[in-house]
């Protein structure tokens, strides 16, 4: 990835959002069994009139007149299920008005140990599989995101304080990034493989292939696009992912994984967990059947700690920066594929 | 022979007391010190197993020295309580593990049909004694069993008992074609009365192999035989126990049936072959803090 290595890390421009984001990092609850500070539905005596639908601006289901509002739990995508954290603990991200959104799980390491062992199980039969078809189901996953673009969009408004051309921009080239990868499945072997010229009786020749399992901590930034943008070029090789969403508005990745699940995309593949990196670098480092790491927008520390970690079992370990604006050309690239392949070289003896 | 057999009365299982009561161990969680000794001494209850057609004697010496040293440079990891092979076998295990503690266990009777003439059964047990095995794995005979042939059943595990010699002997019930509890208690009294030195549950070749309330019945059944006796019969659980998670649920089962006394490899054994690296992955876990990976360990 050295075409953007040399990005300055900006803060995203919704400025707003960075604070409100750090508000959910201060409404975080460690309590097992304590119920929410505020009701995940308005109570039944106050028949469709909701404190976030009465702020008027944003919330994530407008109630009808007449009706209750519904609103969403969002929980964890591992091996293909959406699972509750096993620890019982929540978030409560806020929109740009600082209203109730909705609980997020907040993972612990053992959700993503489990996340690890339906990677590690999945690797296999998805590297396996041909290139064809791992593009197949990358265009699968954009045909399903395209089916439901406008409701991607109402939440980046929503939640992230997205103008209408804003969003519709971040979930067009989401959309338009996966086909993009989608074509790179079976092409960028040829491209970064190579027929060697030795010295000897070998057909000598080096092809890419995936590392294995990769822990992604994703971008700070565009909730969708940076996850997809993050996401895909790790995949398109045989990859198996988890990514570790920590933003302002991790709902939009739970939903994304609704979108995952019905891309025949096989279960572990990707798994998404929402939670705070803070709490998870750690343990995402150290953890042995990892076989690579790459974090957006890590802090200073967050790279020593995940370097210092990671060299237990010599993770492959990269740092990448959140550019601006993620819908730029220069976010997507078969050289984003680079970092997490490895590569093999063959001697196969000839003219003997 | 079967004229003057008359099988045992065996009190009816309540299949939904059973079933409810082993559920409740599945909620069971043993954590740090206690999980790793817990863990320690269920690999030396372990019979490492294969069992497979396609077993040479290179894979069968690797099985042996993955028995004996489980935990490479680990010295305080114990090793497992004997390794289970086919007949034929048994002389490369026996040469692998050398003097130390770990017992060669062998199958017989035409394991795991059953399905030969009682003579060819014997004789396969004799060769498995013959051969050198400490611990002989018998298979019922289901048809019998299934028939109502219960003298037969009785018959031909005494039978091999004689056989047998000095070698131990566990009776395989296969409990996953047996149908219900109450054929499991009856099978278990039978092969018990036979003088079976342990009872097990299953092959590991048909599912479902052992599982927790069926290995609750034979439990029980070893409770009562040996409140009414003073003998003590062992129990085997075989087939199906992957993780270590659910190998100290079924220790704590054996605790809260049988006591402390059965705690140990002479009484209880794990027949498994993946559970021992799922095990020791949470060992190194604990003593390391971190996560583990099974490609750091031989395969098993």
């Amino acid at each position: 990835m050295s075409d953007d290595s040399e990005t300055v890390t900006t803060p995203p421009d919704t400025s707003p959002d960075e604070e409100a984001s750090a508000e959910t990092e201060a409404s975080t609850s460690t309590d097992d069994s304590g119920s929410p500070d505020e009701p995940t539905a308005s109570p039944p005596e106050t028949t469709g009139d909701s404190p976030a639908s009465e702020s008027g601006s944003s919330n994530g289901s407008p109630a009808p007149e007449g009706r209750l509002s519904i609103y969403k739990t969002y929980k964890l995508y591992i091996d293909g299920q959406f699972p509750r954290t096993e620890s019982g603990r929540y978030l409560q991200p806020e929109d740009s008005e600082g209203d109730f959104v909705a609980n997020i799980c907040r993972a612990s390491r053992k959700d993503f140990r489990d996340a690890v062992v339906a990677a590690r199980e999945t690797l296999d039969g998805w590297s396996g599989r041909s290139a064809f078809n791992r593009g197949q189901i990358l265009y699968r996953m954009a045909e399903m995101l395209e089916g439901r673009r406008h409701g991607f969009e109402k939440q980046l408004m929503d939640f992230a304080n997205y103008s209408e051309a804003e969003a519709r921009e971040e979930v067009g080239t989401a959309i338009d990034r996966l086909v993009w990868y989608a074509g790179w499945a079976d092409k960028f072997e040829q491209v970064f493989g190579s027929i060697n010229p030795v010295s000897s009786p070998h057909f000598n020749f080096t092809t890419p292939e995936p590392t294995g399992v990769v822990a992604v901590f994703t971008p700070r930034n565009a909730p969708l696009l940076g996850l997809v943008s993050a996401i895909a070029p790790l995949i398109v090789s045989g990859n198996a992912v988890i990514a570790v969403v920590d933003n302002e508005a991790p709902m939009l990745a739970m939903e994304f994984a609704e979108v995952l699940n019905n891309s025949d995309l096989p279960g572990g593949v990707i798994n998404i967990l929402t939670g705070l990196r803070s709490e998870l670098a750690g343990h995402v480092g150290g953890h042995r059947d990892v076989d690579g790491v790459i974090a957006y927008g890590a802090s200073d520390e967050e790279e020593e700690l995940l370097g210092v970690e990671g060299a237990e079992n010599v993770k492959r370990t990269k740092f990448a920066d959140d550019p601006d604006d993620w819908t730029s050309d220069d976010c997507q690239s078969p050289y984003r594929i680079m970092p997490f392949v490895e590569f093999k070289t063959n001697w196969h003896p000839v003219g003997v | 022979m079967a004229d003057n057999y008359r099988p045992p009365r065996t009190p009816s299982v309540d299949q939904v007391g059973v079933e409810e009561r082993a559920a409740k161990y599945e909620a069971r969680s043993i954590k740090t010190d206690s999980k790793v000794e817990g863990l320690k001494l269920i690999i030396s209850m372990l019979d490492l197993t294969t069992l497979e057609g396609n077993d040479t004697p290179g894979k069968v010496r690797m099985l042996c020295r993955k028995a004996r040293n489980p935990l490479e440079e680990r010295e305080d990891c114990p090793s497992v309580g004997a390794v289970c092979v086919y007949p034929s076998l048994v002389p490369v295990a026996i040469e692998e593990v050398g003097d130390t503690d770990i017992n060669v266990a062998s199958v017989a009777t035409y394991f795991p049909s059953g399905q030969a003439p009682l003579d060819e059964k014997l004789e396969d047990v004799e060769d498995a004694v013959e051969a050198g095995a400490d611990e002989v794995d018998i298979v019922i005979n289901r048809g019998a069993f299934l028939s109502g042939r219960y003298s037969e059943v009785y018959e031909e595990i005494k039978a091999a008992r004689e056989t047998a010699g000095d070698a131990h002997l566990k009776v395989i019930l296969e409990t996953g074609e047996l149908e219900t509890y109450d054929n499991v208690r009856l099978a278990s009294q039978i092969a018990i009365d036979a003088g079976a030195d342990f009872i097990k549950t299953s092959t590991g070749k048909i599912k479902p192999a052992a599982t927790m309330p069926v290995t609750l019945v034979m439990l029980e059944t070893i409770r009562d035989h040996y409140l009414k006796t003073g003998d003590k019969v062992g129990m085997k659980a075989a087939g199906g126990i992957r993780k270590s998670k659910k190998s100290l649920r079924y220790l704590a089962m054996l605790k809260e049936v049988l006591g402390d006394e059965w705690l140990t490899p002479e009484l209880f054994r794990f027949g498994a072959s993946s559970l021992l690296n799922n095990i020791l992955l949470q060992i190194e876990k604990e003593r390391t803090g971190r996560y583990h990976s099974e490609r750091y360990l031989s395969i098993s």
